[in-house]
C-alpha cells in the first residue's frame, strides 16, 4: 500500500444556470479583466488515498466523486492530479 | 396519526413541524435522531427545514447518509409519505427520493418573504383537500432552493402532473408564474412516481396559524390525515 494525493475538480455543468459564476465574471469586469470571458465556480477537494497503485487511488477517488462530492445531475468532477505521497 | 419529525444536526424546523402537528392538526408527532435506525411505527416521516450538517458540500449531500435516512428510504419504497420541506426536499433529491436539484438562488441572496403558491393538482395525498388551482400563501426561507432538472425530467413532472406546486405572482392566473429563487417553471414542489413523497421549498408548518399571517399550509397535514388517517 502507499498513500496518494488525489485532487478533482467539481464544476457545475455547462448550460445549467451558473449565477455565482456570473457575479464573479461581472465583478472581474468591473476591475477591467475585460478578456475574462466566462467564470465558472466549483470546488476542489484534496483526498490522501491508501490504494495499492496510482490507478487504484484513483479509481477511488472517482467512485467517491459519483456517489457523494459531484452531484450527477447538475455537475461534472475530474481527476486533476494523482501523486505519490509515499508509504502508508 | 404518527408523525415522525427528523432532527439532523443543524435542523432548525423540526420544532415547528412537531408544534404545527401537534398543535395545529391535534395528531402525535414524535422526534427521530438521525443516527436512530427507529422510525418509532410514524405513518409519515417529515424531513424538516434547516441546514443539516451545515450544507457541507452540498445541501442535504451529507444528511442523506445518517442512519435513519436507509429507514425512511425503505419506508418510502414500501409507500410510506415523506414530506421533505426546504432542507428536507434538498436531502429527498440528494438521497433519490425524488429528481432533479436545488441550486443556489439565481439572485445569490437568501430569500424569506410570504410566497404565493398555486396547487396544481390535488390528486395527490398532501392536496386532496384543496381545490385546483387554488392560491395558497406560504412562506419561504433560503439560499439554495432554484430547483433544476434536465428537459425530459421537467416533461415527465409535467406530463405526469408531478408538479404540485407553483410559484404565482399576483394574479395566479393559469399562465403566470414566478420564481422567487429561479427554479424552473416555477417548480416549488414535486413528488415522486408513487406520489408518496412530496418534496417543497416554501415552509407550510410555518403557515398553521392565524398568528403567523396564514393557515394555508394545514391544508397538506389536513390532506394526509385524511387519506393515511382514514
Amino acid at each position: 500500500m502507499s498513500r496518494y494525493r488525489v485532487a478533482v475538480h467539481i464544476v457545475p455543468r455547462r448550460g445549467i444556470l451558473d449565477p455565482q459564476g456570473k457575479a464573479v465574471a461581472d465583478a472581474l469586469h468591473a476591475l477591467g479583466f475585460g478578456g475574462v470571458r466566462d467564470v465558472h465556480v466549483g470546488r476542489h477537494v484534496v483526498m490522501e488515498i491508501d490504494a495499492a497503485d496510482e490507478r487504484g487511488a484513483e479509481r477511488s477517488a472517482r467512485d467517491a466523486c459519483e456517489r457523494l462530492l459531484a452531484n450527477p445531475v447538475t455537475e461534472d468532477f475530474e481527476i486533476a492530479s494523482v501523486g505519490a505521497e509515499g508509504a502508508a | 396519526m404518527r408523525f415522525g419529525v427528523v432532527t439532523f444536526p443543524g435542523s432548525n424546523c423540526d420544532y415547528d413541524a412537531y408544534q404545527a402537528v401537534v398543535e395545529s392538526l391535534g395528531e402525535e408527532a414524535v422526534f427521530l435522531w438521525h443516527k436512530s435506525s427507529d422510525l418509532q411505527h410514524s405513518d409519515v416521516v417529515v424531513l424538516p427545514g434547516g441546514f443539516s450538517y451545515g450544507d457541507y458540500l452540498r445541501p442535504g449531500a451529507i444528511a442523506r447518509f445518517s442512519p435513519i435516512m436507509r429507514e425512511v428510504i425503505t419506508h418510502a419504497e414500501r409507500g410510506g409519505p415523506v414530506l421533505g420541506i426546504c432542507n428536507g426536499f434538498q436531502i429527498a433529491c440528494e438521497a433519490g427520493l425524488l429528481p432533479g436539484a436545488l441550486l443556489r438562488n439565481a439572485s445569490l441572496k437568501f430569500v424569506c418573504e410570504h410566497t404565493r403558491l398555486r396547487v396544481e393538482t390535488t390528486d395527490t395525498m398532501f392536496t386532496n383537500r384543496f381545490e385546483r388551482g387554488a392560491v395558497l400563501t406560504i412562506p419561504i426561507a433560503h439560499g439554495d432552493g432554484r430547483y433544476t432538472a434536465d428537459d425530459a425530467t421537467l416533461a415527465r413532472l409535467e406530463g405526469e402532473g408531478r408538479v404540485v406546486f407553483r410559484y404565482v405572482g399576483g394574479l395566479g392566473d393559469a399562465d403566470d408564474f414566478w420564481s422567487p429563487n429561479g427554479a424552473m417553471r416555477g417548480i416549488a414542489g414535486i413528488v415522486n412516481e408513487a406520489g408518496n413523497v412530496l418534496g417543497m421549498m416554501p415552509h407550510p408548518e410555518r403557515a398553521v396559524d392565524p398568528l403567523l399571517g396564514s393557515i394555508d399550509g394545514l391544508g397538506i397535514f389536513e390532506s394526509m390525515l385524511a387519506r393515511v388517517g382514514a
